[in-house]
């Protein structure tokens, strides 16, 4: 989607954090130096067209329980069917086709590791592929996002 | 989440997590939305929100770019084999580096000797080609081996949704 200089400012801006007040698209006007009208006007454009997933606020995921990276190499003539059954679990929240051997990613969450192991046994025991169960050990950084820098 | 300070909290919090985690309405004052539907003051959901941040509970509240959309389709995963002596110097400075969304130290697996993952974007594949010779170079010779994953396709992309797992 085309995005303009204003909408580019408020997600450079506010895409690690906003103002913590009443009225707080104010607030952002007040510092973008543009009209509350204009930032909700920007924002509602952005999600319509699918730039903004949401405003709110990002939970720890990791106080919830327990996730992993997962992958798995799948034929490719079992792609399709594999990356549905891994979909229909409620517990996958991502899951990507890479281009690689290990050509399906995605992580397990639940709300213990126990919880994981047994969803990793039942992935095997469905697919006859071995799962990598790659659990976070240390993070260096964690979704800040990255700036948008000039248009180009 | 156990990190509230009183009993009350706790049902405030869950309500709070229920209500706002698919993303808040676009209204002019979403907290006061938020401290109408909690029953409760806008004073108090604001000291609610700063207790569950400063907890750490709530990561950050922000604006929640979708960056696909925004026309970087392009995402690599690009995955280092890094000496283990190094790994929480190093993790640390390709965390560092503003091209990187995410960055992760994970085990090893029999057949997957990397245990450096740092995430990548970009508007084309020269992007982030470039960014790949960039973690290069920083790690030098403490990497052993590296690979980029190139996504082709997202097969499932939702926030997490802990008020459903809870209800399960």
């Amino acid at each position: 989607m085309h995005i303009d200089a204003l909408s580019r400012r408020l997600i450079d801006r506010y895409q690690h954090g906003m103002p913590l007040c009443a009225e707080p698209y104010r607030a952002m006007a007040d510092e973008l130096g543009c009209s509350e009208e204009e930032v909700l006007a920007c924002l509602e454009q952005l999600h319509e067209g699918g730039g903004l997933s949401r405003i709110g606020p990002v939970f720890e995921h990791s106080r919830a329980g327990a996730s992993t990276l997962v992958a798995l190499a799948v034929p490719a003539a079992r792609l399709e069917q594999v990356a549905a059954r891994i979909n229909a679990f409620p517990e996958v929240n991502h899951n990507y086709l890479r281009e690689h051997r290990y050509n399906l990613w995605f992580v397990l969450t639940g709300p213990d590791r126990p919880h994981i192991d047994r969803l990793l046994a039942e992935i095997e025991a469905d697919t006859g592929l071995t799962p990598l169960d790659l659990p976070m050990q240390q993070a260096f950084r964690i979704d800040l996002g990255f700036p948008l820098g000039d248009p180009s | 989440m156990s990190v509230c300070t009183s009993p009350s909290d706790d049902g405030l919090t869950r309500r709070l997590i229920e209500l706002t985690e698919a993303g808040l309405p676009l209204v002019a004052d979403p907290w006061a939305w938020l401290a109408g539907e909690l029953g409760i003051d806008v004073d108090a959901t604001l000291a609610l929100l700063q207790r569950l941040q400063a907890d750490g509970a709530i990561r950050r509240i922000a604006a929640i770019p979708n960056h696909y959309r925004l026309g970087y389709r392009h995402n690599g995963m690009t995955v280092w084999d890094v000496d283990d002596a190094e790994i929480a110097r190093l993790g640390a400075l390709i965390g560092a580096q503003p091209f990187v969304s995410h960055c992760y130290r994970r085990p090893r697996q029999e057949g997957w000797p990397y245990n450096l993952f740092a995430m990548v974007h970009g508007r084309d594949a020269s992007d982030i080609e470039a960014y790949r010779n960039q973690i290069r170079a920083l790690l030098g010779n403490a990497c052993r081996a590296n690979e980029m994953l190139v996504s082709s396709r997202i097969l499932k992309k939702t926030g997490l949704r802990l008020a459903t797992q809870r209800r399960a």
